[in-house]
C-alpha cells in the first residue's frame, strides 16, 4: 500500500536561550499508509504537537527525515505541495480563522494556492456540504459555537483538496457537544473520501476505533498497535499518565477481581456482550 | 460609549447605493473630498448639500442616524469654531471683553464648521452602505492601481480583514478579563480619570499578552494554509464593474463638477 507519510529516525531539538536545549523528539520512526485513521495520544510535553508540526514543513526535522506524500519536508521548494497535501487544523478555533466572512474562510487556502475563482466556488460549496456547514456560508465567524468553528477550519482544509489532514488536539478547547460534531465529521472524511487521518489527542476515548494508536511519552514512541492491543496494557498506560476509557477502565478492574473477562473492552455494546456471555 | 460611532458601522438597506461596486464609493468619497476643500462661497456647501440630500435619499439611510456621526466631532467643530471666530484679523463687528470678533471670522468659522460637518456625514455614507469586506476589497483593488503603492496592496488589505476579524474576539477577551480583575477586586469604576487609566494596566496588560500569542498561532495556522502574500493569489469574488457603476459615474462626476463651478458664482 502506499505510504502517506514516513518517519525515519526524526529528532528534533528546541534551541532555548544560552545553549539551553530541549528534545521534543527522539529517534521516532513509523508510516502512515493511504486511507489510515491514526490516533496520536501522549500527555502533555509528549511531543505530540511538535510531531504535527514536522509533517506540515513548519518545523524541519533535526536529524532523521520525514516524507509527506512521497516528497522530502526537507525540499525547501516543494514546500508547498506539502503543506497543500497534508492540511493542519489547529487547537484552538479563534485563533486559525482569517477571513470574516465563512464562505471567505474556506476559500482561504485555494485562494493562496491560485485556483480559478470559479473552481474555488465549487470547491467551497463542496467543502461546506462535506462538514454540514452549507446553511452558514454567509454568517461570521464569531456567531458559531466552538463545534461549527473547528468544521469551518476543517472545510477550510479540505477545500484544499489534502490527501491527508493532521488534527492537533481539535476537541480540546469544546464542549462535548462540539467534540462530538467534529469527531464525527473526521470519522466520516475518512470512512467516505478516504482521507488520511492523523488525530491527535489526549482523551483516549476519541481514538478507539481508530485503524492504529500511537503512544508518545518524552519525545519517544511509547506503545504502537490497533486500539485493542494498546488498551491491553492498562497499567502501562497509567504509567504514562494517561487515562484509558471508562468502560475499559471497568473491565480492568473486573479482571483484577478474578473474573475472566479478557483484555481490551473499548466500548459499551462490547461490554455487554461480554457480561452476556 | 461605543454606540454612537457611525463611522465605520455597515447599514445594510440593500439600495442602489449599496449595491455599486465599492470602488466606485471609495474614488467618489476621495472626489467628493477634494471638492469640499476647492468651495469658496455658500452656493458650494448649497450644490454639496444637495449632493448629500439625494445620496441619502437613494441609499434608504435614515438622516437622523447618518447625523448622529456628528455627536462624536461636536468638541472638534467647537473648538475649530471658537478659534477661527475670535483668531481672525479684519474688520471688527463685536468686541466681548478683550476679543474681538471681525466678519471674516464668522466667514471663516460657519466655513469651517460646514467643511467638517460636510466631510463626516459623506464619508460615514460611505461606510455605511458598504460592509467591511467589500470597502477592504475595494481599498485593495483601488490601491492596486497606485504605482509604488501596488506590492504593499494586498498585505494592507489582509491586515485591515484580520482585524476586522479580531475585533469580536478580543472584545470578548476585554469582556473576560474585566470580569477576571473584578473578581479578584480590581475597582474599574471609581477614582478621577489618571486614577481610572491607571485601573486600566491589569486589562490591557493580559489583552496584549493574549492579543500577541493568538497572533503567532494565527500566523502558524495561516502559512500551514499556504499563504505566501499577495502574489499569485486568486480571490473567490473578483471585483466586477456593473452597468449601475457606470451610471453612478456619470452623475456622480456631473454633480461634483457643479459643486466646483460654483466658484464662480
Amino acid at each position: 500500500m502506499e505510504k502517506m507519510i514516513e518517519f525515519k529516525n526524526v529528532g528534533y531539538i528546541y534551541e532555548k536561550h544560552e545553549g539551553a536545549e530541549t528534545v521534543a523528539i527522539d529517534g521516532v520512526s513509523f508510516s502512515v499508509r493511504k486511507g489510515e485513521f491514526i490516533g496520536i495520544i501522549g500527555h502533555n510535553g509528549s511531543g505530540k504537537s511538535t510531531l504535527s508540526k514536522l509533517i506540515n514543513a513548519i518545523l524541519f526535522p533535526t536529524s532523521g527525515d520525514i516524507w509527506v506524500a512521497g516528497i522530502n519536508t526537507k525540499d525547501h521548494s516543494r514546500i508547498w505541495d506539502i503543506r497543500q497535501s497534508a492540511g493542519m487544523v489547529f487547537q484552538n478555533p479563534d485563533n486559525q480563522l482569517v477571513a470574516t466572512m465563512v464562505e471567505e474562510e474556506v476559500a482561504f487556502g485555494p485562494e493562496n494556492l491560485g485556483i480559478d475563482p470559479k473552481e474555488i466556488r465549487k470547491r467551497v460549496d463542496e467543502a461546506l456540504k462535506t462538514v454540514e456547514m452549507g446553511e452558514y456560508k454567509n454568517k461570521k465567524p464569531h456567531q458559531l459555537s466552538g463545534g461549527q468553528k473547528q468544521r469551518i477550519a476543517i472545510a477550510g482544509i479540505l477545500a484544499m483538496k489534502p490527501k491527508c489532514i493532521i488534527l492537533d488536539e481539535p476537541t480540546a478547547m469544546l464542549d462535548p457537544a462540539g467534540r462530538k460534531e467534529v469527531i464525527e465529521t473526521i470519522k466520516r472524511l475518512n470512512r467516505e473520501e478516504n482521507i488520511t487521518i492523523l488525530h491527535i489527542t489526549h482523551y483516549m476515548d476519541e481514538v478507539v476505533d481508530a485503524d492504529r494508536i500511537i503512544v508518545m511519552d518524552e519525545g519517544k514512541i511509547a506503545m504502537e498497535g490497533t486500539p485493542r492491543e494498546v488498551l491491553c496494557q492498562v497499567e502501562k498506560l497509567k504509567d504514562l499518565r494517561l487515562d484509558v476509557p471508562q468502560i475499559t477502565e471497568l473491565a480492568y478492574s473486573l479482571q483484577k477481581e478474578e473474573i475472566d473477562f479478557g483484555c481490551g473492552v473499548l466500548t459499551v455494546e462490547e461490554m455487554v456482550d461480554r457480561l452476556c456471555q | 460609549m461605543l454606540k454612537d460611532v457611525t463611522i465605520g458601522q455597515y447599514y445594510p438597506t440593500n439600495s442602489f447605493i449599496h449595491k455599486l461596486d465599492p470602488r466606485t464609493k471609495i474614488h467618489f468619497t476621495f472626489l467628493y473630498i477634494i471638492a469640499l476643500f476647492t468651495i469658496d462661497n455658500f452656493y458650494g456647501y448649497l450644490a454639496a448639500f444637495a449632493l448629500l440630500m439625494g445620496i441619502t435619499l437613494v441609499s434608504k439611510i435614515p438622516v437622523g442616524y447618518i447625523l448622529r456621526g456628528i455627536k462624536g466631532l461636536v468638541f472638534i467643530i467647537l473648538i475649530t469654531v471658537l478659534i477661527n471666530l475670535f483668531m481672525t484679523p479684519g474688520t471688527p463687528k463685536f468686541e466681548i471683553w478683550r476679543l474681538t470678533i471681525t466678519e471674516e471670522g464668522l466667514e471663516i468659522a460657519a466655513f469651517m464648521a460646514l467643511r467638517l460637518i460636510f466631510l463626516v456625514t459623506g464619508t460615514s455614507i460611505m461606510t455605511l452602505t458598504t460592509s467591511p469586506i467589500a470597502l477592504t476589497d475595494g481599498i485593495e483593488y483601488s490601491l492596486r492601481s497606485i504605482p509604488g503603492v501596488k506590492k504593499y496592496a494586498h498585505e494592507l488589505a489582509m491586515m485591515m480583514t484580520i482585524a476586522l476579524r479580531f475585533i469580536p474576539t478580543l472584545m470578548e477577551e476585554t469582556d473576560r478579563i474585566m470580569k477576571a480583575q473584578k473578581a479578584r477586586g480590581a475597582d474599574l469604576e471609581s477614582g478621577n480619570l489618571v486614577q481610572r487609566a491607571k485601573n486600566l494596566i491589569p486589562i490591557l496588560v493580559p489583552l496584549f499578552v493574549s492579543a500577541f500569542r493568538r497572533a503567532d498561532e494565527l500566523a502558524i495556522a495561516m502559512e500551514a494554509r499556504c499563504y505566501r502574500g499577495g502574489h499569485d493569489r486568486t480571490r473567490l469574488n473578483e471585483l466586477k464593474y456593473n452597468k449601475r457603476d457606470v451610471y453612478a459615474y456619470f452623475v456622480i462626476l456631473g454633480m461634483m463638477v457643479a459643486i466646483f463651478a460654483t466658484r464662480w458664482l
